[in-house]
């Protein structure tokens, strides 16, 4: 296998140095480093992370081939500076057997663009009525760990217990969609003052709450694992809050979209702007910031939704819901969270704001943990898998819908400039990209 | 003047007024032998009737027809859109014909902001999902106006299902607007959250709005609502939010009685209230033609 210099880079935004990369795996990290016949690869002032990891994306295939496949949502991860994404299981057929994770794995293998590890459906066709073959799915040459019905809610209290608990046996997580269903039935937006004026159902933020503190109970009375997707309320927050100090073994995940876009976009009916959970209110971005800086929310995951043009150019009641997020959650989540101090260079991270070392912390290094990803990660240092990124802090890149990689165009960010921009990213010490294109 | 009319936001005081002032012009066509005027020839207005409505529908076309204007209905029935065309599509059709202005009716909310993106002619929102009905709004203030002489510091209260009313929204809007005072009264079920950021006042008392009122506007309660908890029987809402002939007695005694159509008798309105002489329900439907003529005109007539 080749080997590359990476020059000048800063690891977590930290001095110069140059970083050996060879058969795989970082082999030296120290300034003027080099092995023979390494490819230079000038990282002159870029910052150096571990390879991003997603905990949830859509990447639709098998099914919907039309709105994104395993390759294409690879490429989107690639460029976006993810070295691994974990895939959801809402396909079709649903990924609630290991012949269907097993497929998604060697897809994602095949393509060769990030390590893409398949979620398995907690029940059955997502109809929540009985559990899927969870053991087969871990068994199965995709050794799935996370399990979930994302999309809808396992809202069946007995069954979402029996889960959290049978997971138990081979360190699973269940990753719950907080929504009660009973409470969200038609529902299109946030319920709030916006919704009052639109005239467009509202779905309530104790629709979440509800779910989620019922959830941290069970998973304390079963000694469980729980992870819950894409929270979005300042309700949610006080609750895991609890739940942590509690000693509840509860993790959770933040989009990027919730931490920068609100309920008001609504005003222009756009679908591009319809996703579920919706988008909230100022206070619930306000506090999603606060507790992503402060850990009580773990990780940034993309929920990278692609949709066709004819599932979003219509009306918004009809349009369904979900926006794409793999290119654009690293900028989104500098522009919302990052200091603005460093993102040129030097400087001390203020309130409620993250250095690189906790970007890298909650992109990278703990999703890679919860999904049990052993080589991803890992901040490059010797003998460390080469799953990195490089990005240029300096850079503003103003987001194009059709320079995206996905197969869909639902960006919810189109023309908006935002900072930071992936330079390459290594895959098992291969670039998949190099000076911001996709290398396959 | 505005391109189109989505809702009643979008019309500020002196636009507003100057509709109201032009449909009394307007209506005074109605009683001539010939009711038409010239001022249109040549337009095309589109009715896009994607919900059944006969009377907005017949209502607008009558005003379309009395401006000279040619007139198509594009129902959604038994043409391309049943057969699955997207609006999308449908709009780029009326664009290729050359709409001057659609007037659009349609189940989904935000449905007429979504075509006006798609053609260059005036959209009218003749009413879209739970969110607007402008034209509505605009013929009750008209009709208020006639009957009461002014709308500034009028007292209005407007009752029943103010969650899924797009007659509720557009009037608060409009009728604020123009000076009015707006009470809801309704169930707490029926009103929506968030409506404490709108400029009106809340009851869930219809007696102790009743006595101080100058027009109590009744809201259909559809069928539906019935039966998914919102309250617990039919009969209970008569009871409680119903216009009955005891409520009605106690109502001063110029105020009047509004109705959008079409009435459930006996439900929100005592069949006895609605006949009565302080009801508009007639007069409203013959005010919509003329506040259409007027929207039209106004959207249509300053472009060569």
């Amino acid at each position: 296998m080749s080997s590359f210099v990476l020059t000048g880079a800063r690891i977590l935004g930290a001095a110069k140095t140059d970083i050996v990369i060879t058969d795989g795996v970082v082999a030296e990290v120290a300034p003027g480093a080099s092995a023979p016949g390494a490819t230079r690869i000038d990282a002159d002032g870029l910052v150096a992370l571990p390879g991003l990891v997603d905990l949830h994306t859509h990447l639709r295939e098998p099914g919907r081939e039309d709105a994104e496949t395993v390759e294409s949502g690879s490429r989107a991860a690639a460029l976006g500076g993810y070295t691994a994404v974990c895939a959801m299981a809402n396909t079709d057929p649903v990924a609630d057997t290991a012949g269907v994770v097993e497929q998604v794995y060697r897809l994602g293998r095949d393509a060769g663009l990030a390590h893409v590890q398949p979620i398995g459906a907690v029940t059955v066709g997502l109809a929540g009525e009985r559990l899927a073959e969870l053991g087969a799915m871990a068994d199965s040459a995709a050794a799935v760990r996370i399990f979930s019905d994302d999309g809808h809610c396992v809202s069946d209290p007995r069954l979402m217990r029996r889960a959290l608990e049978y997971v138990k046996a081979f360190d699973g997580v269940i990753a719950q969609h907080a929504e009660e269903p009973r409470l969200t039935a038609g529902a299109q937006m946030h319920e709030g003052e916006w919704s009052a004026r639109l005239g467009l159902t509202g779905w309530p933020a104790v629709a979440e709450e509800a779910i989620i503190a019922r959830d941290v109970l069970l998973a304390e009375h079963v000694g469980a694992r729980l992870h819950i997707c894409h929270v979005s309320t300042a309700g949610s927050v006080e609750i895991l809050r609890w739940a942590k100090a509690r000693g509840i073994r509860v993790t959770a995940e933040v989009t990027p979209h919730h931490l920068l876009l609100t309920d008001a976009l609504a005003e222009s009916y756009d679908p591009v702007f319809k996703v579920n959970p919706p988008l909230r209110t100022d206070a619930d971005v306000a506090a999603l910031r606060a507790a992503l800086a402060d850990g009580v929310v773990d990780v940034v995951a993309t929920d990278h939704a692609p949709h066709t043009v004819e599932d979003k150019e219509c009306e918004w009641p009809y349009a369904r819901p979900g926006m794409l997020g793999l290119q654009t959650a690293l900028p989104v989540v500098l522009h919302t969270m990052l200091d603005p101090a460093l993102l040129d260079g030097g400087g001390e991270p203020g309130p409620a704001r993250l250095d690189w070392d906790g970007v890298a912390e909650r992109m990278s290094r703990r999703p890679a943990r919860i999904a049990g990803l052993a080589g991803h990660g890992r901040d490059p240092a010797p003998g460390v898998p080469a799953n990195l990124t490089l990005v240029d802090p300096a850079a503003r890149v103003t987001v194009d819908g059709g320079e995206i990689a996905s197969r869909s165009r639902n960006t919810p960010y189109a023309g908006r400039t935002l900072p930071g921009r992936v330079v390459a990213t290594f895959l098992a010490g291969a670039p998949t990209v190099l000076d911001g294109k996709a290398q396959r | 003047m505005i391109t189109h009319l989505l809702s009643a936001a979008d019309l500020d005081r002196s636009t507003a007024t100057l509709v109201l002032d032009t449909a009394t012009e307007m209506a005074t066509v109605a009683g001539r032998e010939v009711k038409k005027l010239p001022t249109l020839r040549g337009r095309t207005v589109v009715n896009l009737f994607y919900e059944d409505s006969t009377r907005t529908r017949t209502s607008f076309e009558v005003a379309a027809k009395r401006l000279s204007a040619d007139v198509i209905n594009f129902s959604a029935k038994g043409s391309s859109v049943s057969k699955g065309e997207s609006l999308k599509d449908t709009a780029l059709t009326l664009q290729a014909m050359g709409a001057d202005a659609v007037v659009i009716r349609h189940s989904a909310s935000g449905a007429p902001h979504r075509l006006a993106r798609w053609v260059d002619g005036s959209v009218v929102n003749a009413g879209d999902g739970t969110h607007e009905h402008p034209t509505q709004a605009l013929l009750d203030a008209y009709t208020m106006r006639s009957r009461l002489g002014t709308l500034e510091g009028l007292r209005v209260a407007i009752v029943g299902d103010v969650l899924h009313s797009r007659v509720a929204r557009s009037n608060v809007l409009l009728l604020a607007t123009l000076g009015a005072k707006v009470t809801l009264v309704s169930p707490p079920t029926l009103l929506p959250v968030g409506v404490g950021a709108w400029p009106c006042a809340v009851s869930y008392d219809l007696d102790a709005v009743l006595g101080d009122v100058d027009v109590v506007m009744m809201l259909r309660v559809q069928r539906e609502r019935m039966n998914d908890s919102y309250f617990p029987s039919a009969r209970e809402y008569a009871r409680r939010y119903g216009l009955d002939v005891a409520r009605a007695a106690r109502l001063p005694e110029h105020a009047i009685v509004m109705h959008p159509g079409p009435m459930n008798r006996g439900m929100e309105i005592a069949p006895e209230v609605a006949d009565s002489a302080r009801a508009t329900i007639v007069e409203q439907v013959a005010n919509g033609v003329s506040v259409r003529m007027a929207v039209l005109y106004l959207l249509l007539g300053g472009k060569s």
